[in-house]
């Protein structure tokens, strides 16, 4: 069936949206949890653990998230785990995101000048008080662009998922597409989509910078 | 009995020897400007008296406890040794009340209202009461240094230790933390600050300590000592930094 793109097509991308935003969200939590755990390992004063996390960063970011969709949707059932698109792509999107997060976060800890330790200590703080009421508040607000930022990249990078048949806002678009002959409207309306989410998380993460009084 | 005292310190940055046997006594209530070329130990010494830098050998007290003690409290010791930094170092999180109030909270247990009252008292003395709320990047050079001043002092330390606090500050903020610093003086606190300002070395100071490659090289009376030194080093030490 050959028809326009209407108004209820825009309301079929934007039920589609809702895909996107979970996966996101879903990478976001699972990767903020397991990049925890990778900024931890990597400052933890034990040599082999942190060689084992730089190598599994590495291994991460230099390799195409497309590659490790595939690797879980098209490798995990050759060990007999059987996964659905949606498994396969919040399990990706998750390891994904922990190596970048993990290093950011790393990075924001260790950009917190050394003499705001030693403020702390000459105040006769503890160490976990100087690494809890001085030091982490401001890694914090220093991590809040890049993590913002990636937090962007990361909305974008779920319409790969569409590559292993997960329908979300791209895959949507693929379909409606086909379906109306209007390829042009239906993804500059796709576009303009992923530019509100993406827009309204910059905008956020600026006027987090400004109420917060980040270190410099 | 005096309240600090150095016994034969020695502090080395791996192979190289930055305190060279050291030994100091300060007196309650003295004051004693440090006074040397950069890179002769002096910020060092002042880091091994609160312990942010440990020692290779000899022997440290202040107040009753043994700093160079092995398992010595280092944080209670802190609690009881103000220390203002050349570089500003308030927390740029917190507004100037909270950065006053968070080790009175935290290390003072006092309660919210206490620690509030005590902080509007101790940045009124360094009289910036108006910027209470104001956060670090909203003050000047100058203002930090007071308001940094104003942090350790609520901490009602026995000593206070001031190394170069006003060398980072443009010309014209100097003398609003020299003032703060003059005040102190008269109300008997202990002091020891490492300085460039002679004049300041020279009035204010009971005792000028002049240090040179790690050792204490020339000591005395602030005013004797400035007129007359006693060694070809600190003449031309002198010379340099008061033309
Ligand atoms: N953390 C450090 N690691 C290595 N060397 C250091 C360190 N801190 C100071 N030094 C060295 O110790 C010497 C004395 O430094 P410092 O006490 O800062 O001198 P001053 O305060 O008199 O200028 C200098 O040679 C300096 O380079
Ligand atoms: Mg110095």
């Amino acid at each position: 069936m050959i028809r326009e793109f209407a108004l209820a097509d825009f309301g079929y991308l934007l039920l589609a949206t809702r895909w996107t935003i979970l996966l996101a969200l879903t990478a976001m939590l699972g990767g903020g949890f397991l990049g925890l755990v990778v900024a931890i390992c990597r400052v933890l004063p034990i040599r082999p653990l942190n060689w084992l996390t730089v190598g599994y960063i590495n291994l991460i970011q230099g390799t195409p998230l497309l590659g490790q969709l595939f690797v879980f949707f098209f490798g995990l059932p050759l060990f007999g785990l059987s996964v659905d698109a949606w498994t396969a792509a919040a399990l990706a999107m998750s390891i994904y995101a922990s190596a970048f997060f993990g290093e950011i976060w790393r990075g924001s800890l260790q950009s917190v000048p050394l003499r705001q330790w030693e403020a702390g200590a000459s105040l006769g703080l503890t160490y976990r008080q100087r690494l809890a009421y001085v030091i982490i508040p401001q890694a914090v607000r220093i991590s809040i662009p890049p993590t913002v930022g990636f937090i962007v990249q990361l909305v974008k990078n779920t319409s790969l998922a569409a590559l292993i048949g997960f329908i979300e806002l791209t895959r949507a678009s693929q379909i409606m597409a086909a379906a109306t002959f209007a390829p042009l409207q239906v993804y500059l309306a796709a576009a303009g989509i992923y530019f509100v989410i993406c827009f309204g998380l910059s905008h956020v993460s600026q006027l987090l910078e400004r109420r917060l009084h980040v270190a410099r | 009995m005096s309240l600090v005292s150095l016994e034969n310190v020695v502090k080395r940055f791996g192979s190289l020897e930055v305190l060279k046997g050291v030994s100091l006594e300060v007196d309650k209530g003295e004051i004693v400007a440090v006074i040397g070329r950069s890179g002769s130990g002096k910020s060092t010494m002042l880091r091994c008296i609160n312990a942010l830098e440990p020692v290779q050998a000899g022997r440290i007290m202040v107040d009753g406890i043994e700093v160079t003690a092995p398992g010595a409290d280092h944080n209670k010791l802190r609690a009881r040794v103000g220390m203002v930094f050349q570089s500003y170092n308030l927390f740029p999180h917190l507004n100037v009340e909270r950065n006053v109030k968070l080790a009175l909270k935290l290390v003072r247990r006092m309660s919210d209202a206490e620690a509030s009252e005590v902080a509007r008292r101790m940045v009124a003395k360094v009289g910036l009461e108006d910027k209470l709320l104001a956060y670090p990047d909203e003050l000047s050079g100058g203002q930090q240094q007071r308001v940094a001043i104003a942090r350790s002092l609520a901490m009602q330390p026995t000593i206070m230790l001031f190394d170069e606090i006003t060398s980072a500050l443009d010309p014209e903020l100097v003398g609003e933390v020299l003032k703060v610093l003059e005040e102190l003086a008269e109300e008997g606190m202990t002091m020891m600050l490492v300085t460039h300002e002679m004049h300041f070395a020279r009035t204010v100071a009971d005792r000028v300590v002049f240090m040179h490659e790690g050792r204490i090289h020339e000591e005395g009376p602030a005013e004797q000592i400035l007129r007359e030194p006693g060694t070809a080093e600190l003449r031309n030490f002198l010379s340099a930094v008061l033309h």
